[in-house]
């Protein structure tokens, strides 16, 4: 749909590039002046933009690389621009897709090519004390050497007027959470303007990833993001694999799938705790913390790890499951799916919960889909996402026999993205049932060959926030060339701006925490 | 109402039954933990967390230490809002250039005398992202360090046991 559009616009201007896996992933090439308009295009075909990132090819001798990735159902289609070095820059797609201001003031800060007609040109992620000529992610940037601190100013977005106050929070803040800093502009009680500052946890990762062998990749894959291990390493292995051409054993998809689903009941029972905690009702986050110890108790004793950190490596999983195993998740989502039933009554029930998770936080389907958000925030808010569906690995592609079925609401409320989460770890737990009942006999795990030079793989993988996406190319020597990490923060933060504006400043936390985006993640 | 206080009945007190495979060792930290915090603390052990630049995985540990199985608060150890009121700084890292100000006025914060954990892998030698332009390694790069928790991440066992260590 998305590739016909294209060539009916575009005709033989747009070339086809072959080196990218999987096939059906497709990806075309179009002159620097044409970028912005095949945006207009794809607009117009209903297609979400899903991430926008440069890559430095220098090495290939051919300059800087630049690419948009949109999404439409289940297709993905990316769009490559080759810019000079020389001349480094890039027509925007901001005003096409909100979400590319960010993704482009990114690729300005880290690769050091303008996008000509963003309105946003201020760093983000570097901070005003980098030199301005720091750009990690090109190829003659040193990244072991320190860099030195240097004056400047970072322009926030100020608000006048009588009885206008700014409240500065972070980035470390009270909680125990990750670090980032927010600015809120309110008049009384009510929220006017909310700006973030990200970027604290910014570590070098996707540079440092040109540094590692493949193999080695799949451990900081697996540490982008803490709480979604399990997703990253899949969304890793995954398009290393389909660069390898490697066939990974049925039954080491399915043992991901496994720890997929567990990976989201944990996470979901915990951030249906805390919201219920930001609204003053503690009794929720201690019951469901004690179901969420639980989960992670099962996981150590079964594969030896509490979060399932590096059980996913290329070419499979590096842990089995037997008889007893299985017998144990069992009994286990026995216990927890009846608790969690009366738990759930008792939160449907409760007046004055309602009456904070209700109309508070609201992002609505058409700003949704104005921000391209994805994951658990699209779904509150009426967007039907979700690459178990739209994009699936073994088991997920059997949809006639899992019947999936992804909640959708449409109030976009606090209690629509606690419902959401509600609604899928019930699924969830049906899951993993019918996967442990029919999970098929064999290997779990198969050699993985390097990639050849100049090749570039795609994956998509639905962790527990949303779509996670990943993007790898080799360099001539078949090393990491450039990986390209999406986690679903990175286009979901932008929401929560919108979310906040006119509700009171304490109901910050409870949005906040509906949201519930990785810093880390994002930060990279 | 009436559903809450049925499933408060029904769920009991579960600090009282561990899984056999910790039961011992958290016990026994525990027992050790609150004579030491009685003792130099007088009954009270306030941390304030720093994540300076952690993946989160960390943390997630750190808040199942508040969870009811583990409850650090039953040791007479809780989590504060303020470095003001902070005896001991837990810092989970590695830490980034980005937040390495932002560690430095934390630490300047905490009223003497105080101490200091590194936690994690990242948090005492910088773990897989060692040192670069955005990392500078681990805590003790900026601060200086009593005590380190390796593990990546720690689980709330090993961080109880790391925390006892730090105090005596």
């Amino acid at each position: 749909m998305l590739k016909e559009a294209l060539i009916s616009v575009f005709g033989s201007e747009a070339r086809f590039d072959e080196s990218q896996h999987p096939a059906s992933v497709t990806a075309c090439i179009v002159p620097r002046d044409k970028f912005a308009e095949a945006a207009k295009v794809m607009k117009k075909s209903y297609a979400l933009l899903a991430a926008e990132w440069a890559t430095d090819e220098t090495a290939f001798g051919r300059g800087h690389g630049i690419f948009a990735c949109y999404r439409w159902g289940g297709e993905y289609l990316i769009v490559k621009t080759e810019v000079p070095a020389d001349d480094p820059w890039f027509p925007s797609l901001a005003k096409k897709f909100v979400a590319a201001s960010r993704f482009e003031r990114q690729i300005q800060s880290l690769m050091g090519i303008t996008p000509v007609g963003n309105p946003d040109s201020r760093p983000w992620i570097k901070f005003e004390d980098w030199p301005a000529d720091a750009w990690p992610l090109r190829k003659t940037f040193d990244a072991l050497k320190p860099m030195p601190r240097v004056k400047g100013e970072y322009a926030w977005i100020r608000a006048e007027g009588e009885g206008v106050y700014e409240i500065p929070v972070g980035p470390v803040h009270a909680g125990i959470i990750e670090p980032g800093h927010f600015r809120f502009q309110a008049v009384g009680e009510d929220v006017i303007n909310l700006e973030e500052r990200l970027g604290y946890v910014h570590k070098g990762i996707e540079k440092k990833f040109e540094s590692l062998s493949w193999d080695e990749g799949v451990r900081l894959a697996g540490r982008i993001s803490g709480d979604t291990t399990v997703a990253h390493s899949i969304a890793y292995c995954m398009a290393l694999e389909t660069m390898t051409v490697c066939m990974v054993p049925e039954r080491a998809h399915w043992i991901r799938a496994l720890f997929l689903e567990r990976e989201r009941i944990a996470n979901h029972l915990g951030d249906i705790g805390a919201i219920c905690n930001d609204a003053a009702f503690a009794f929720m986050l201690y019951q469901l913390g004690r179901l969420k110890e639980m989960i992670l108790c099962t996981n150590l004793r079964l594969f030896g790890h509490r979060f399932i950190m590096d059980r996913v490596v290329p070419g499979g999983v590096a842990i089995d499951i037997d008889a007893s195993g299985k017998e144990e998740i069992l009994t286990e989502l026995e216990v927890l799916s009846k608790d969690f039933e009366r738990l759930v009554t008792i939160y449907d029930e409760n007046p004055s919960l309602e009456d904070r998770v209700r109309d508070t936080g609201i992002l609505t389907p058409e700003q949704a889909r104005e921000l391209c958000v994805v994951g658990i925030v699209a779904r509150a808010s009426g967007l039907n996402l979700d690459c178990r569906i739209f994009n699936p690995f073994p088991p997920y592609d059997r949809q006639d026999w899992m019947k999936l079925e992804v909640p959708v609401l449409i109030s976009g409320d606090v209690h629509a993205r606690a419902w959401v989460r509600i609604q899928e770890v019930k699924e969830s737990v049906r899951i993993i049932r019918k996967i442990l009942e029919d999970m098929p006999a064999g290997g779990i795990i198969t050699p993985v060959s390097q990639p050849a030079p100049d090749t570039s793989g795609f994956a998509a993988v639905e962790g527990w926030r949303g779509e996670i996406i990943y993007w790898l190319q080799s360099g001539p020597l078949c090393e990491i060339n450039r990986c390209m990490v999406r986690d679903p923060s990175s286009l979901n933060w932008l929401g929560l701006e919108l979310a906040v504006l006119d509700n009171i400043v304490p109901d910050f936390p409870l949005c906040n925490k509906s949201f519930n985006q990785s810093y880390s993640g994002h930060d990279l | 109402m009436i559903r809450i206080l049925s499933q408060i009945f029904r769920t009991g007190i579960v600090t009282e039954p561990l899984h056999p495979d910790i039961e011992t060792e958290v016990r026994g930290t525990g027992v050790r933990l609150e004579e030491t915090i009685r003792k130099r603390f007088r009954r009270s052990l306030t941390i304030r967390q720093v994540d300076a630049g952690s993946c989160n995985g960390c943390e997630l540990e750190i808040h199942a230490m508040n969870n009811p199985i583990y409850n650090c608060e039953q040791f007479g150890m809780h989590f504060t809002a303020s470095p003001r009121f902070a005896d001991l700084l837990l810092v989970t890292g590695p830490v980034t250039r980005n937040m390495e100000i932002a560690l430095r006025r934390t630490y300047d914060a905490v009223p003497s005398p105080k101490l200091v954990v590194a936690v994690g892998d990242c948090g005492c030698n910088g773990g897989i992202f060692g040192e670069s332009y955005a990392s500078l390694g681990g805590i003790d790069k900026v601060i200086p360090v009593d005590a380190c928790i390796p593990g990546c991440p720690p689980s709330p066992t090993v961080l109880l046991n790391g925390i006892l260590k730090a105090l005596q």
